[in-house]
């Protein structure tokens, strides 16, 4: 059923995609004055989506957060999908595809090189470099699981697909030890990395003049809305996960609720920055600044602030009482209510600021057209693929390390029989 | 994979592994691997494992992605084809950090992730035959090398004889 839905959203985007790029960009609804609209938006959600992954498996492995361990195998899947549902969109942007490569320093008979000093560059760098450590973090810690999966295979085609992506897996001493000195170093480089990729993406904005975007507080305000709305996915997967796989002893409402937890924090960490926002437009003296956040609130896209108020600061606020933290039922519909305002901020920060700038006779609105909504619904049509696809073939739960947390476990119970540990 | 002079105990704990493994190397048997479902802690300093150096050659690379990163825009900006942008400076050192820090830790990271897999010898092979099927399971495998099969069998069933064993074979 959910595999049904999610292929026919990912054919109606890739059909989208297809007339994007047979038509042009003229089929979307920006104009001249808001140049960049709902694509933006939508890519800017995705790659803030793809942070909770990482944080997870890389910031909490360093701070020996042990609860982790059930759920960075799939937010680490959810970070890859949504990584390359976000690189879908500059692709599309081009209206070229063919013409990818040009984003690339490449020599070439032109003599010419791209911008270094522009952050779309920049961007090109971040996210490249993060979706190929991502992936390959992933792919590390999936290796002794795949030699688990290998094993119980007796033979035929599938076992030798096993036997090639387990890379041989032997599980010896010297093996592991590697294994764990590799994955503990990727998780170091990892840390700055998340943080660095969504503050590359800020300052795509931040670097630009546009009132509204023009501001020092981009990068942390925009990490701390990418874990906000990481997190916020993860909880939307994995209750469904725990529920379908029936995972219950495995993903725990503990785990549900230390998700939660960061919710609280990083959502209030955002609400922070929008009175921030708000308060240095005021301070700052500058009319231009000050102007753009009036009409953020008031102006004739009130609706989307209002939404983007709505879901992020006060729905996550609810967060405080144990028993809406504890509910699964609560906790699911909020994570889709934060899901959607985090998708406005983007369309807030970037629209309003753009359709009212310094020249009023260009000052005009946006509409979205079927073609943009298209796309939207068509990247989570291959998200969700995706990651229906991967829970069916690979182990949601990292094998190995639930066994070496349930050995040691069971240890301090002084339990005897130790032998029935195996996750599936 | 098993060679043939070499002999395989079997456990299905770590416990009883950790404290083969210390008799055996206190009897000066020679093992050759040890292996198991998961990382068991204290087996690299019941074995004298020697920390890996894996995090030396990222830092290696890692220095490396850094200069040639740093370098090339450098190169362009200065070298190659200096264009004014904007009126900022060719040579500006704090439009080229993002990238320099990017490309850091994608060589950082590839080449760890590299010598970890040359090191253990992992590749992606369509053949493979483990030692024991069950040790990425539950089973925790003890090779030991021996010259002469028959003795050094008997010795280690000797040695072993008061720690809970699957298997000496």
């Amino acid at each position: 059923m959910g595999m049904t839905i999610a292929g026919l959203a990912m054919l109606f985007g890739v059909f989208m995609i297809f007339w994007t790029v047979w038509q042009g960009i003229g089929t979307w609804g920006e104009n001249r004055t808001v140049g960049w609209a709902f694509e933006i938006t939508t890519f800017v959600w995705w790659i803030g989506i793809g942070h909770a992954g990482t944080f997870i498996s890389a910031i909490l492995l360093l701070f020996r957060q042990k609860w982790r361990n059930s759920i960075n195998r799939s937010a680490e899947a959810m970070t890859i999908f949504a990584v390359i549902c976000a690189a879908l969109f500059p692709l599309i942007h081009l209206g070229r595809p063919l013409l990818t490569f040009f984003i690339f320093p490449y020599p070439n008979t032109r003599g010419l090189w791209v911008n270094f000093n522009s952050p779309l560059v920049w961007d090109v760098f971040a996210i490249s470099t993060y979706f190929t450590i991502s992936l390959v973090f992933w792919y590390v810690g999936l290796i002794p699981d795949i030699g688990t999966l290998r094993d119980k295979i007796k033979k035929g085609l599938k076992k030798n697909i096993y036997n090639f992506l387990s890379f041989g897996w032997k599980g010896s001493a010297r093996g592991w030890h590697r294994h764990e000195i590799t994955s503990i170093m990727l998780a170091a480089i990892a840390t700055p990395l998340v943080l660095s990729v969504h503050s590359i993406v800020s300052m795509d904005f931040a670097s630009s003049i546009v009132p509204g975007w023009h501001t020092t507080i981009f990068p942390p305000y925009f990490v701390a809305g990418a874990i906000f709305s990481g997190f916020a996915m993860v909880q939307t997967l994995l209750i469904i996960t725990r529920k379908t796989m029936g995972l219950e002893d495995f993903i725990t409402e503990s785990h549900v609720e230390n998700m939660n937890k960061i919710l609280i924090a990083t959502g209030s960490i955002v609400a922070l920055a929008y009175m921030t926002e708000m308060f240095m437009s005021w301070y700052s003296g500058n009319e231009y600044e000050h102007y753009a956040f009036m009409n953020r609130a008031t102006g004739p896209y009130w609706w989307a602030y209002v939404i983007m108020i709505g879901c992020n600061v006060f729905s996550s606020q609810l967060l405080w009482i144990k028993k809406l933290r504890k509910s699964l039922v609560f906790t699911f519909l909020l994570s889709i209510v934060i899901n959607i305002g985090m998708w406005f901020e983007r369309f807030v920060i970037i629209v309003t600021s753009l359709h009212r700038d310094y020249l009023t006779s260009s000052w005009t609105m946006y509409k979205p057209t079927i073609v943009e909504f298209g796309l939207l619904i068509g990247t989570l049509g291959i998200f969700f693929t995706a990651f229906l696809l991967f829970i069916r073939i690979f182990p949601v739960i990292s094998i190995s390390e639930v066994k070496s947390i349930l050995k040691t476990g069971a240890r301090h119970q002084q339990k005897t029989d130790l032998s029935h540990d195996t996750t599936e | 994979m098993i060679q043939r002079n070499n002999i395989l105990i079997s456990f299905d704990d770590e416990v009883p592994l950790l404290q083969a493994v210390r008799k055996l190397r206190d009897n000066k048997e020679i093992i050759t691997d040890v292996l198991s479902p998961f990382p068991v802690h204290g087996l690299d300093e019941a074995l004298s494992i020697k920390r890996s150096r894996i995090p030396v050659v990222g830092f290696i690379f890692g220095a490396i992605g850094a200069l040639l990163a740093f370098g090339f825009q450098a190169w362009v900006f200065t070298v190659s084809y200096p264009l004014i942008i904007g009126g900022k400076p060719f040579f500006s050192v704090p439009t080229f950090i993002p990238i320099t820090f990017e490309v850091t830790v994608l060589f950082a990271g590839l080449s760890m992730v590299a010598a970890m897999l040359i090191r253990s010898k992992l590749k992606p092979e369509i053949r493979f035959e483990p030692v024991e099927e069950r040790i990425t399971d539950d089973r925790f495998v003890i090779l030991v090398e021996a010259e002469d099969e028959e003795t050094t069998l008997s010795r280690i069933r000797s040695l072993l004889s008061g720690i809970h064993t699957i298997e000496i074979r």
